[in-house]
């Protein structure tokens, strides 16, 4: 559009800062209670007059978030790594064959990005209770795996069919078989899609609630949605404290998202739009 | 943005050609690949979703308890049963409502933020990304923030009467028939910035001498908008309406979180009532067939939406 800034641009500069401002306010008390010395009933709105940590060591004992954090890491790592493996391997014999098996295999995995997964949802517990899976991070790493699965293959697959196959002819008349080809040559060449399969599954793993909810319950095994939802159960009328254990909580997506923001937003705007 | 020349690429690939490919054609599609890549990912994809959502179908039409090794089958028993409960028939409505809602909303605010970072606005990259911050914020801990603003002394009406505004307190979430909006409004200050962002990265598609063409012409900016910009947005518009009605009829965390459904099921979602059913009632043949009808929903949705923006798209393409 136009790049001159003139007094219009700067009416609107100002009303965009307010936008946000409305936007940042429920951080800014996220913040400012979690800061708040516990018993000191000030205004939910006013900073804090003499604002304190304590809050988050005595909410990182009482929620146990070190091992919330642990098995949040662990799933999530576990099912991102089996997700760019094999949704890439998957989408490289769909994207290059012509074949009607890889149209009906393509339309199969974009058919699991439209089922909502609820209808899946109880006969899922049901089979993971019967292989005595529930509890256990594995049943999580496997469930994510193949929930995300049609995404990453959708990603994947566009990416490919827009790129040059000359490079792995070029490897494979070098002599390198199809898998040789992939790992050394096909795989790198898609980093910047592996980027953005890594952020958008990363997101969705750390955050997911409802499944972790039903297999992780009960266990000491639990992600970070899981330890905060029984923490605040207990501690409920306890705001600063509970305040602090969800800062604590977001707080690894969040850093990753400021650091990594263009990535991020970049990610999304390519990634989802399809 | 390799994922947007995907569409055009197919339709290069599919189309009918002559019998014998030329070396050309051979060249673009590579050397063959093993079809057997694919199995890993399938069998994850089969164990997880295709043969549960198969059970799931079919639960639906039975009397299954959770607990019986045999399941009768009932034909449309559940959803007979889903028919004559009004408390069900009150869910459907409340869920198909937030879809709406949100889909309309959100995607109106997404739009509006886009258009104006797409400007000359010095602290636009800032702006972005606080604009997509919520959007990355653990749904848990978002509806928690907003259960302590929302609270009978929380910080929303101690801010309305701070400003004079006491008249307007009210108790957003116990509120039955304010309660469902409540929700509706978290949802959509988490996920404005995400439709923000996908117009942001249409906007950057639309030629800026088109722009200034139709300036030339006399074209005003609203006439600008709607016969330059728009039909430029269209895919940016249709994937984002898909995203936020899908998300919108599948909405469970930030409702179970807040208020659990209440108060009276004045919030309840398909998504919810399927959880307590299942879980806390062992009702898991009824739970599994609300599961189909909020299957049915979100196909039919998004496959009319789909049909129909699509349509648009290749009118003005």
């Amino acid at each position: 559009m136009n790049n001159r800034y003139t007094w219009r641009t700067g009416v609107l500069e100002a009303v965009m800062i307010a936008a946000a401002a409305v936007f940042v306010f429920p951080l800014y008390i996220l913040v400012s209670i979690a800061l708040e010395p516990a018993g000191t009933a000030s205004s939910p709105v006013a900073f804090p007059t003499n604002p304190t940590l304590v809050n988050f060591g005595d909410a990182w004992e009482k929620a146990d978030l070190g091992s919330a954090i642990l098995y949040s890491l662990l799933i999530t790592g576990g099912s991102i790594v089996l997700l760019v493996t094999l949704a890439s391997l998957a989408a490289y014999p769909i994207a290059r064959s012509t074949r009607l098996w890889s149209k009906g295999m393509f339309a199969l995995f974009m058919l699991g990005l439209l089922l909502p997964f609820q209808l899946a949802m109880i006969p899922l517990y049901w089979t993971m209770r019967d292989l005595e899976l529930l509890g256990n991070p594995l049943a999580l790493i496997i469930f994510y795996t193949g929930l995300q699965m049609p995404m990453s293959v959708f990603l994947y697959t566009g990416f490919l069919r827009a790129l040059d196959p000359g490079y792995e002819q070029a490897a494979q008349i070098d002599g390198c078989g199809p898998l040789r080809a992939f790992v050394s040559v096909v795989f790198p060449l898609m980093r910047p899609v592996t980027g953005t399969v890594i952020i958008i599954n990363t997101i969705f793993v750390w955050n997911d609630f409802l499944t972790p909810l039903m297999y992780l319950s009960g266990t000491e095994q639990q992600t970070i949605p899981v330890a905060l939802f029984g923490f605040v159960g207990q501690y409920v009328a306890q705001w600063p404290l509970v305040f602090a254990g969800l800062i604590i909580g977001t707080a690894p997506v969040l850093i990753a998202y400021f650091a990594l923001q263009k990535h991020v937003i970049q990610g999304f705007a390519s990634g989802l739009k399809g | 943005m390799p994922a947007a020349d995907a569409p055009t690429d197919t339709l290069a690939r599919t189309r009918p050609g002559p019998k014998r490919r030329t070396q050309g054609e051979r060249d673009r599609r590579g050397t063959p690949v093993p079809w057997w890549f694919v199995l890993p990912a399938l069998a994850f994809f089969t164990f997880v979703i295709l043969v549960p959502s198969l059970q799931g179908a079919w639960f639906a039409f039975t009397d299954w308890d959770g607990l019986a090794r045999d399941r009768a089958f009932v034909g449309l028993e559940q959803f007979r049963e889903i028919l004559d409960d009004p408390d069900a028939r009150g869910t459907v409505a409340n869920t198909l409502l937030i879809a709406l809602a949100v889909t309309v909303v959100q995607n109106l605010i997404g739009l509006l933020l886009a258009l104006g970072l797409h400007s000359a606005v010095k602290s636009r990259n800032l702006l972005r990304v606080l604009f997509f911050a919520p959007a990355v914020i653990t749904p848990v801990v978002a509806a928690y923030l907003w259960r302590y603003l929302y609270a009978p002394r929380g910080a929303i009406n101690t801010l309305l009467e701070a400003v004079g505004l006491e008249f307007l307190q009210q108790d957003w979430l116990g509120d039955s028939s304010l309660a469902l909006w409540s929700v509706v409004v978290v949802i959509i200050w988490q996920f404005s910035g995400m439709s923000m962002v996908i117009f942001l990265a249409g906007l950057q598609t639309v030629p800026k001498e088109l722009h200034e063409a139709a300036a030339v012409d006399g074209a005003g900016p609203f006439r600008r908008f709607w016969n330059v910009t728009r039909p430029m947005l269209a895919p940016a518009i249709t994937i984002n309406l898909m995203l936020s009605i899908i998300g919108g009829l599948k909405l469970f965390d930030q409702v179970w979180v807040m208020t659990g459904g209440g108060p009276g099921g004045a919030t309840d979602t398909l998504s919810t009532v399927i959880y307590r059913q299942a879980f806390q009632f062992n009702q898991f043949a009824y739970s599994t067939a609300l599961a189909l009808v909020l299957t049915g929903f979100v196909i039919v949705l998004s496959a009319v939406q789909y049909g129909y923006l699509r349509r648009e798209e290749r009118k003005t393409a």
